[in-house]
């Protein structure tokens, strides 16, 4: 039990997938200009990414190292992914129109997310096992969703700045991420001091 | 348009990096420390040229409907090839890129140029196309890495420099000192081209390779999504 606290609270805080490891950057600068669409795209990143672990450490262990496979697995892994993200929106518009609605539009934008693909991959490469795979994925979902929240909160007032004129849209953007990310650094060894 | 236009409008007017801001998460990563920004830069330069000379070359045989999946196919194959070559050959470099290797992937200037450019033309100027992007994404992955290997760790490709060595700032290296130098080198470029350059105010669809996959998402930007958003509430 305090090995998966420990994987988890270290996915959400010390190795943030955003802000420390730099991975699904587009929909951080892009979808982060209010709260609430962060929130939705935050939500639809951990769902995905859920589903995503469920379905590629199964096929990794029981398809692909068995017969020798290994080399397939950027293949396999973005195929199923994409395949999957189609499939789940499908379903949810038949089934669950109203959850369809909110979290829809943000599903084909992360198909190509590359912190999904690179949580499925990470799994793997850690040598975690399903349970430890889950958890983990959940906790890299959960650090996407606080960075995207805690980013749009502080982008809402740098909108309403004006910089310097070479300086005004994404450069802002991008030095405001810094500061943020700065922020996230005081997180790094909360890890070993908790649990160690 | 000329050859050597195509070759190297991808170096600063249409930069991938600085000016369309495409591929920032390995921009970013692999930028701190020049050896593995030119790994990196390398490695996404000989996909680039690859997938475009195929997809390229299959443009008439892919249906529509299903391209990007196709796409996704052709250049997970061509990752493949380089992530097995450089395993093989470069095991320290193979190391140090890590997972960063495999999401050459989902790199959205590879994806963005088989859309934008390497299904309308032919092989001969896709190759091309694909030869100035990858070298402009290499030339800005190189810009970003000097900068945070000079400060950061007072070396430049390993090679200690003698004032510098001493008089460190090691944040540059981390992720905020990242954000940092990105933004700062996005606004350099911005004031150099002063406009000049199809500037891009904010983050929108156009690059994005997911944005013909999503019809929902009319041919407007990223923040469309968000309207449309507020207005299915």
């Amino acid at each position: 039990m305090t090995k998966l606290l420990a994987i988890l609270f270290a996915s959400v805080l010390v190795n943030n997938y955003t802000l420390v490891k730099f991975l699904g950057i587009c929909p951080f600068l892009g979808v982060s200009k209010k709260v609430d669409q962060a929130a939705g795209m935050g939500i639809a990143v951990i769902f995905v990414m859920l589903v995503a672990t469920a379905a590629t450490w199964p096929i990794q262990t029981f398809l692909l190292d068995p017969y020798g496979l290994g080399y397939l697995q950027t293949i396999v892994f973005i195929l199923v992914i994409a395949a999957l993200v189609q499939f789940v929106e499908i379903v949810l518009k038949r089934y669950l129109p109203s959850l369809h609605q909110s979290l829809g539009i943000y599903l084909p934008l992360i198909t190509t997310n590359c912190a999904v693909l690179g949580v499925t991959i990470n799994n793997i490469t850690d040598g975690y096992n399903f349970l430890t795979s889950m958890v983990s994925s959940l906790g890299c979902g959960l650090g996407f969703l606080l960075a995207m929240v805690l980013f749009a909160g502080v982008r809402s007032r740098v909108e309403e700045a004006i910089p310097p004129k070479p300086f005004s849209g994404i450069p802002i953007t991008l030095i405001s991420a810094s500061i943020v990310a700065l922020a996230f650094y005081g997180f790094s060894g909360i890890i070993t001091n908790i649990f160690g | 348009m000329k050859k050597s236009g195509i070759l190297l409008k991808g170096l600063l007017k249409e930069n991938p990096v600085f000016v369309l801001v495409l591929g920032t998460c390995p921009t970013l990563a692999t930028s701190t420390s020049v050896i593995s920004a030119l790994a990196m830069g390398i490695a996404a330069t000989a996909v680039l040229i690859c997938s475009n000379i195929a997809i390229s070359a299959l443009r008439n045989l892919i249906p529509d409907k299903v391209r990007i999946p196709c796409y996704i196919v052709v250049i997970a194959g061509f990752v493949t090839i380089v992530q097995l070559l450089m395993e093989a050959y470069l095991p320290s470099l193979y190391e140090m890129l890590g997972v960063y290797l495999a999401l050459i992937v989902v790199n959205c200037i590879i994806l963005g140029r088989a859309e934008a450019y390497a299904n309308s033309h032919k092989v001969g100027e896709a190759a091309l196309d694909g030869l100035g992007m990858g070298l402009g994404f290499l030339l800005a992955l190189l810009c970003m890495a000097t900068i945070r290997e000079v400060f950061g760790s007072g070396s430049w490709a390993g090679f200690p420099i003698p004032f510098l060595k001493d008089h460190t700032v090691p944040i540059l290296t981390q992720s905020p000192g990242g954000f940092l130098v990105f933004g700062v080198m996005i606004a350099i470029v911005s004031a150099i081209t002063k406009g000049k350059a199809p500037a891009k105010k904010s983050f929108s669809c156009e690059g994005c390779p997911s944005a013909a996959a999503c019809g929902k998402l009319s041919p407007a930007s990223c923040e469309m999504s968000g309207k449309e958003a507020a207005s299915h509430d």
